[in-house]
């Protein structure tokens, strides 16, 4: 640094913006655990001013994400349920799997900056934006699980041999088999939806966040059904519970591994950081419970509890960790400076 | 070839790209910040004309800049730095580099590379580094050729226009905000409904910089450029502002400005090239802009491709937990 006689004249220079959190804080063991995953980056910002900006979205956007992925499994158990002649399972899928979808598309549509204008959704289809894509795979799912519901009313309409009672039966079949196609890519396309985006952590997440939506999707699902039937015909939902915690546990543990280690130190840190830590937890003790317990009916439904929120906590936690890493700069600059000077290393 | 390659990455003509039959020239700006003076006009004009509210009156407290960064409306900012000699002579000799490597890849072949990283090095060791300087920098809208809000849009209220640049149709818009996070450069925003009072125009939806459609359609030049003094920002077509963005480069290397570079000229970029092209004299992060960015779009085969695997097990997953014998 330079001095001239105006530097008198100068204001004391202010510390640089704090990087991430907890630095100067009290949480020493937070910040020893930082440190030893990531060594502290050189780099240079505009005031510490983030550069791409979050999504201007609020809770309704992961709250979405969580009920069409509960939507989703609930169809699939639905049609298990439907194939192999378990109605508890049939019954409670079904009604869960459309009580799911109109719950999140409402959230959908909360959350727009002009919500009266939600059917501009539907003006086009744009295979570039997963939002178009996703629109047409809620609306197409949503109408399968509305029929699919209105089939199951008509299993209990007193007279089985009116047109209404036939005509439902006959649709059945169809209803089943589109809405369980249709669950597929709905809890599934919602992380292409976040990663399809410059927000540096979710970006880089892409290879690994299909599979731990599509886990969390099937054990909340497992979870809404334990709490829903009867102990005697929730086998599959216990199985499925296991199989889901399982994968989504496993997925998110390689996730993790694949991704740049600065770019992935949103997911341990900060609010998103709690908010994923208890989700392993409560995925983990839910998956146990199943297995262990889900044969008692309360087991079952303490256990199944603990999946939907750990479910839902997966969803918050990598939402939340996106909108971090998209705040501070070094999440941005640092990865696109390591891949550009290695460009130019080797031409 | 060409046509289907180059439709999510790479360099491409993107109004021809979106149907546009026989348009006119792609059209774009060229802001010299060696040249900046920081007063401010283009912000003035820009809200001017475009009728911008008024979204607060904030003194940030980091520098004469107080508009801090682009936004839903701020469709252009003037960034302020103030550095150290020291910054300066790191920012000649990173510059130095660049020139040393052939960039901008247009460059000469008889370019003067190595005499001129000398003479940078020569200087900062005599101390002809000034005590420290003022960097002042319009930013804008880049018009990508492959724009991330563009390609994420659900409504179509984004679109093309035969000028080549991108531009948000207000009364299509639903305000999902995707656009947002798409853009890697932090520049379209949504004007968010509580900020402001009832009755402002476009409340709920995104805004951006539309290089003044509504002018250009008149053979105007946008107000941000017509109000320069300088003629820091320099609005034309896109091939000129490129090539007179290179001849300026050349310029200030012969007079030995090494820290002098460009950004956005470079068609193999991760957006294909800008329509907002820019001579920095520092790194672009010192400025608040992305070092290498890429438009989120490039990968998304393969991120649908990870989606349907990951679809498919979940299906696995739902039979293997119906399957075996009834219980």
């Amino acid at each position: 640094m330079t001095t001239n006689p105006l530097d008198a004249d100068r204001p004391p220079e202010l510390p640089r913006p704090r990087r991430g959190g907890g630095r100067g804080g009290g949480r020493g063991r937070h910040r020893r655990d930082e440190s030893l995953m990531v060594p502290d980056v050189q780099f240079e910002s505009y005031y510490g001013r983030q550069v791409v900006k979050p999504a201007p979205w609020k809770a309704d956007i992961p709250a979405y994400i969580f009920l069409g992925g509960i939507a989703g499994g609930s169809s699939l158990i639905g049609a298990g349920g439907a194939v192999t002649g378990r109605p508890a399972l049939r019954r409670t899928g079904r009604y869960a799997a459309l009580a799911g979808v109109a719950l999140g598309g409402l959230a959908l549509v909360h959350d727009l900056g002009r919500p009266e204008r939600a059917l501009n959704m539907l003006r086009t289809v744009k295979l570039t934006s997963p939002m178009s894509v996703g629109s047409w795979i809620l609306t197409a799912f949503g109408g399968f699980a509305g029929v699919s519901m209105l089939c199951e009313v008509g299993r209990s309409l007193p007279d089985q041999r009116s047109w209404l009672a036939r005509a439902l039966r006959a649709a059945e079949p169809p209803a089943t088999i589109g809405s369980a196609a249709f669950a597929l890519p709905l809890a599934s396309y919602t992380a292409v939806l976040l990663s399809d985006t410059a927000t540096p952590t979710w970006r880089e997440s892409y290879r690994g966040l299909p599979f731990v939506f599509v886990g969390s999707a099937n054990a909340a699902a497992a979870g809404l059904a334990l709490i829903t039937t009867p102990a005697d015909q929730n086998r599959p939902a216990r199985r499925l519970a296991a199989i889901g915690a399982g994968v989504e546990l496993g997925a998110a543990e390689w996730m993790h591994h694949d991704m740049h280690p600065l770019v992935a130190e949103p997911l341990r840190q900060g609010r998103a950081g709690v908010m994923l830590r208890a989700s392993r937890v409560l995925t983990t003790a839910g998956a146990l419970g199943a297995t262990l317990l889900g044969r008692n009916r309360v087991g079952a439904g303490i256990s199944g509890a603990a999946l939907i929120a750990g479910s839902a906590l997966t969803r918050f936690g990598v939402f939340e960790a996106g909108l971090a890493s998209a705040r501070d700069p070094k999440y941005t600059v640092t990865p696109q400076r390591e891949r550009r000077d290695q460009r130019r290393r080797e031409p | 070839m060409g046509y289907w390659t180059n439709q999510l990455s790479g360099p491409t003509n993107p109004t021809t790209d979106s149907g546009w039959d026989d348009p006119p020239a792609r059209k774009g700006f060229f802001t010299d910040t060696s040249i900046c003076i920081g007063c401010k006009a283009c912000e003035v004009a820009c809200k001017e004309w475009n009728a911008i509210p008024e979204d607060g009156l904030d003194l940030l407290g980091s520098s004469y800049d107080n508009t801090g960064s682009l936004g839903a409306s701020t469709l252009r900012q003037v960034a302020f730095i103030e550095q150290s000699g020291d910054r300066i002579a790191q920012a000649r000799e990173s510059g130095g580099r660049l020139v040393d490597l052939g960039m901008p890849a247009m460059r000469p072949a008889d370019g003067p590379s190595p005499e001129l990283v000398g003479q940078a090095a020569t200087a900062v060791a005599e101390g002809e580094v000034p005590d420290f300087r003022w960097l002042m920098s319009s930013d804008v809208c880049k018009h990508c050729t492959h724009a991330g809000c563009l390609d994420v849009c659900p409504t179509g209220a984004l679109f093309r226009t035969e000028f080549g640049t991108v531009v948000v149709q207000p009364d299509v818009c639903n305000g999902c905000g995707y656009c947002v996070p798409a853009c890697p450069f932090g520049v379209i925003e949504r004007r968010e409904q509580d900020h402001f009072e009832a009755g402002t125009p476009n409340l709920g939806v995104a805004q951006k910089c539309t290089l003044c459609y509504d002018r250009l359609t008149d053979d105007q030049t946008p107000a941000c450029a017509q109000a320069c003094p300088t003629t820091s920002i320099k609005f034309g077509d896109l091939d000129d502002m490129v090539a007179s963005a290179e001849e300026r480069v050349e310029t200030l290397h012969a007079n030995g400005y090494t820290e002098a570079r460009l950004y956005g000229t470079d068609r193999h970029d991760g957006v294909g090239g800008t329509g907002s092209v820019f001579l920095l004299l520092d790194e672009p992060e010192v400025y608040g802009l992305p070092p290498d960015p890429q438009v989120p779009t490039a990968e998304l085969p393969a991120m649908f491709r990870q989606a349907g695997l990951a679809a498919v097990a979940m299906l696995v997953m739902a039979v293997g937990a119906f399957a075996g014998r009834r219980r």
